[in-house]
């Protein structure tokens, strides 16, 4: 039977086991929401700007494991999401992105609110189409999510002409998808495995540097098997957060740019790191002659162009993290069977006894006040309260990332973050998306007075539909990160970087009917923050914090991670921070 | 990266999906990593939904490398193969013009001859020569017509086939010069093709 484009678009996302858009119309796409307006087992969300539906598919999709969708018309709305597609792609966040286009007998003639959707997206997705035929609508909307979701995931985007929306066709729907150009590798090579598995049992002094690629591929019971049956000591990046609960006793927290002082130094000192589903991004490495420079580094990764990319690596494992783990925990047992040399149990109880003394010296710490709210205080009291469970979005800047060093993550996908791209306004939008998927469910945005006010707007899409983001605006009057690096590293040279003139958060938030709070002292924190979790519906707390608060450790930007600078600098690791400085 | 080897000429075949939009996938590729094409050619295969594109670049072990990952992490890319090392015969065509005043026509013509180029356009000023060959026999040949004036000068980049089967003497031959490595295992190196 025939029937429309659009409703095949509808009827093949469901099939897909899609019970969410996230979307904003227009003239293109208005026959899928003409379909829509009859079309049963369909929510879907308008948003306030389509950068925000993008988001919100992605806070839907990293923390269901789904693939998010959403849905804008031709033109400005497809250029709107293009922020949104590479923050997914960075971050290897897996959704389908529907834009509208022009009739086809009118692409290419610069018609109203034409743009080369195809060729702008080619860059920042993992794969895009145009539909030309209606016939082809099903078998490429199956193809797009199978895309998405498998292998290493990412974006990818349909662009759908409003003639094939509007024309009928025949709902084609393959059983599966084979792609002869596209298998990706999910189980590791026995030989590289069984390596990995005797330089892990005979390390003196190892370490697993564990990334977001556990998260998408849902190891973390295999990553807590093979710690503890190993006893080796683990490290997170941005975006493996969760992967591990960072009260762990093997924990050492985040490692990195703003790592802790004993990840960074266990890292460094290694003669073994086991980095799995982790890209050895530059925010990681520091300066990559000195990154781990005594360690044989194994790598596990199913997209192969990540190995040997940054670092060059001794045992490349291309495969899928849950699955690799699994053989190499086997492997590991086959190995520990033979005797382990007594040198080597010798020095690992060393190595933990070193790295305890690390973490004694330089725990991640701050000076308390009692008269001005410090940032960090505020992480602490939100962790605490949530018992590390809620679902935690964040802005980018300090804020970000004080939240990845003070929250203490229990749970793999709740936590979502801007790592790759650093998008400012990624908060509240993806937030919203989180709270779409999770009804019932607490959703905290934690985010910062400059990237907030960046999606703002969202406040009224969690009013209209009632999405219960609780926004904790670590507000210090400016774009706080940009301070930290003009101090440290430009000598003290502010510019363009203070925002106290900014909207009162307080009445913003009412203006768009949510909940208003705020806290100056820190005597108010802890209220607040209960008031805002126990209020019903979207709530804004203004915390009024310390804004010359900094984020340490530091690890300047194309130096050695062993050099972090822990405190507030004097003037000569400033002119030292300059130097060493290659780029923002 | 360290260790990478010196930069040298790659020639990479890559098997596509003849579609849409499929080369600009793969320039889009190497302007946004900053790699560096000699020549690229694109033409059908004998299965006409496949293209098969010959790729010239330059670059030391690590980036080539990255190159054939990135190039098959595009999901219209079928195959990647590296020809450099592996026994292949090259070819180029070149379309040459060039000044034919009479003192030099017969020179012209003979070293058209000696190249086994063809003089496939005559006017009475100039001459057009087709000519086939390596990178360095075309270089060779435009460098002795260039006293003579050459008007225009189109190259098509190069196009590479792998030699056929090996035989059993030929393998042997061919044994030091390349032995399988574990990355060749698709599941070290991840083209699981
Ligand atoms: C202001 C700011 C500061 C930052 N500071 C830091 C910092 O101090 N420390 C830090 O760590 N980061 C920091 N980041 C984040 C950083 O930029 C990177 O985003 C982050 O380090 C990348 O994390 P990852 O290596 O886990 O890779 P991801 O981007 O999560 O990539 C995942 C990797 O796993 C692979 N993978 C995916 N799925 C699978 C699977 N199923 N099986 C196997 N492999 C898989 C992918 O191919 C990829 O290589 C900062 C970001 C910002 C904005
Ligand atoms: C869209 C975008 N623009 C600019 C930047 C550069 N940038 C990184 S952090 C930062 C300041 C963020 O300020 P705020 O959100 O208030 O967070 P804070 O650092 O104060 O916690 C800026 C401008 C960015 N990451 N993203």
């Amino acid at each position: 039977m025939k029937t429309s484009g659009a409703r095949i678009v509808l009827e093949c996302l469901k099939r897909e086991g899609v019970d969410t858009i996230f979307g904003l119309p227009g003239g293109a796409v208005l026959p899928i929401y003409d379909a829509l307006y009859d079309f049963e087992g369909l929510r879907h969300i308008l948003v306030r700007q389509e950068a925000a539906a993008g988001h919100a598919a992605e806070g839907y999709a990293r923390t269901t494991g789904k693939v998010g969708v959403c849905l804008v018309t031709s033109g400005p709305a497809a250029t709107n999401l293009v922020t949104a597609l590479q923050d997914a792609s960075m971050d290897s966040i897996p959704i389908v992105a529907l834009t509208g286009q022009v009739p086809t007998h009118l692409i290419g003639n610069d018609a109203f609110q034409e743009a080369d959707n195809c060729g702008i997206t080619r860059p920042c997705t993992k794969h895009n189409f145009l539909v030309k035929d209606g016939k082809d609508l099903g078998p490429i909307i199956r193809e797009a999510f199978h895309i998405a979701a498998t292998g290493r995931p990412g974006p990818v985007h349909i662009d759908l002409p409003k003639d094939i929306l509007v024309k009928e066709a025949e709902l084609i729907w393959p059983d599966k998808v084979q792609l002869r150009s596209y298998n990706p590798n999910y189980d590791g090579h026995p030989g590289q495995i069984k390596k990995a598995a005797r330089l892990m049992v005979q390390a003196h002094r190892p370490v697993l540097y564990v990334g977001g690629g556990v998260i998408s591929s849902g190891a973390h019971a295999e990553l807590l098997e093979l710690a503890e049956l190993t006893q080796i000591p683990l490290t997170t990046t941005l975006m493996g957060l969760g992967a591990f609960p960072s009260e762990h006793p093997l924990s050492l927290e985040m490692l990195g740019m703003h790592g802790t002082y004993y990840a960074n130094m266990a890292v460094h000192a290694s003669d073994v790191l086991v980095a799995i589903g982790a890209r050895f991004d530059d925010r990681v490495t520091g300066k990559v002659e000195l990154f781990a420079p005594e360690a044989e580094i194994i790598h596990i990764d199913i997209d192969p162009s990540s190995i040997s990319k940054n670092i060059q690596v001794h045992v490349p494992i291309v495969g899928d993290c849950r699955r690799v783990l699994r053989a190499l925990i086997d492997a590991v047992r086959e190995e520990m069977r033979d005797e382990v040399p007594s040198l080597a149990r010798e020095a690992r109880t060393q190595w933990l006894a070193q790295i305890a003394q690390w973490r004694e010296k330089q725990p991640l710490r701050y000076e308390w006040d009692d008269q001005l709210i410090k940032p960090q205080y505020v992480m602490q009291e939100i962790s605490n309260l949530t018992r590390g469970e809620a679902y935690v979005v964040t802005g980018v800047g300090q804020h970000q990332m004080w939240a990845a060093q003070y929250y203490k993550f229990k749970y793999p996908r709740r936590w979502c973050t801007s790592g790759g791209l650093g998008t400012m306004g990624y908060g509240l939008p993806t937030a919203m998306g989180v709270a779409a998927a999770h009804p019932g469910a607490l959703v905290v945005n934690i985010d910062g007075d400059g990237s907030f006010v960046m999606n703002s707007q969202e406040l009224a899409t969690c009013y209209d539909y009632n999405l219960p983001v609780k926004t904790i605006i670590i507000n210090n009057g400016g774009h706080g990160m940009v301070r930290q690096w003009q101090e440290i590293i430009y000598k003290g040279r502010f510019f363009a970087v203070d925002l106290d003139r900014s909207p009162d958060f307080v009445k913003l938030a009412e203006a768009y009917g949510c909940v208003g709070l705020r806290a100056s002292r820190p005597s108010e924190v802890v209220p607040a923050l209960e008031k805002a979790f126990s209020t019903p519906g979207p709530v804004v707390v203004d915390v009024v914090v310390d804004k010359w608060e900094y984020v340490f450790p530091m690890v300047p930007a194309g130096g050695a991670n062993k050099d972090m600078i822990l405190d507030r600098p004097n003037k000569a690791v400033k002119d030292n921070a300059a130097k060493s400085q290659t780029g923002f | 990266m360290q260790n990478g080897g010196e930069p040298r000429q790659h020639t990479i075949a890559v098997l596509v999906e003849n579609r849409f939009g499929v080369l600009s996938r793969v320039a889009g590729l190497f302007s946004a990593r900053g790699y560096n094409i000699e020549s690229l050619s694109v033409g059908e295969t004998l299965d006409p939904s496949v293209s098969r594109m010959t790729i010239v670049v330059h670059g030391d072990e690590f980036v080539i490398e990255q190159v054939m990952k990135q190039l098959h992490k595009l999901i219209d890319v079928i195959k990647v193969s590296d020809l450099t090392d592996d026994d292949h015969v090259e070819r180029e065509l070149m379309l040459i013009r060039v000044n034919a005043e009479p003192q030099h026509r017969a020179e012209i013509m003979r070293t058209a001859d000696i190249f086994r180029a063809k003089i496939v356009d005559v006017t009475p000023s100039s001459f057009t020569i087709e000519a086939t060959g390596d990178e360095g026999k075309l270089e060779a040949l435009a460098e002795l017509l260039r006293p003579m004036g050459i008007q225009e000068l189109v190259r098509t980049g190069k196009v590479a086939i792998a030699r056929g089967p090996k035989t059993r003497a030929r393998k042997a031959a061919g044994e030091g010069a390349r032995r399988a490595r574990i990355s060749d295992d698709p599941r070290v190196i991840g083209f699981a093709d």
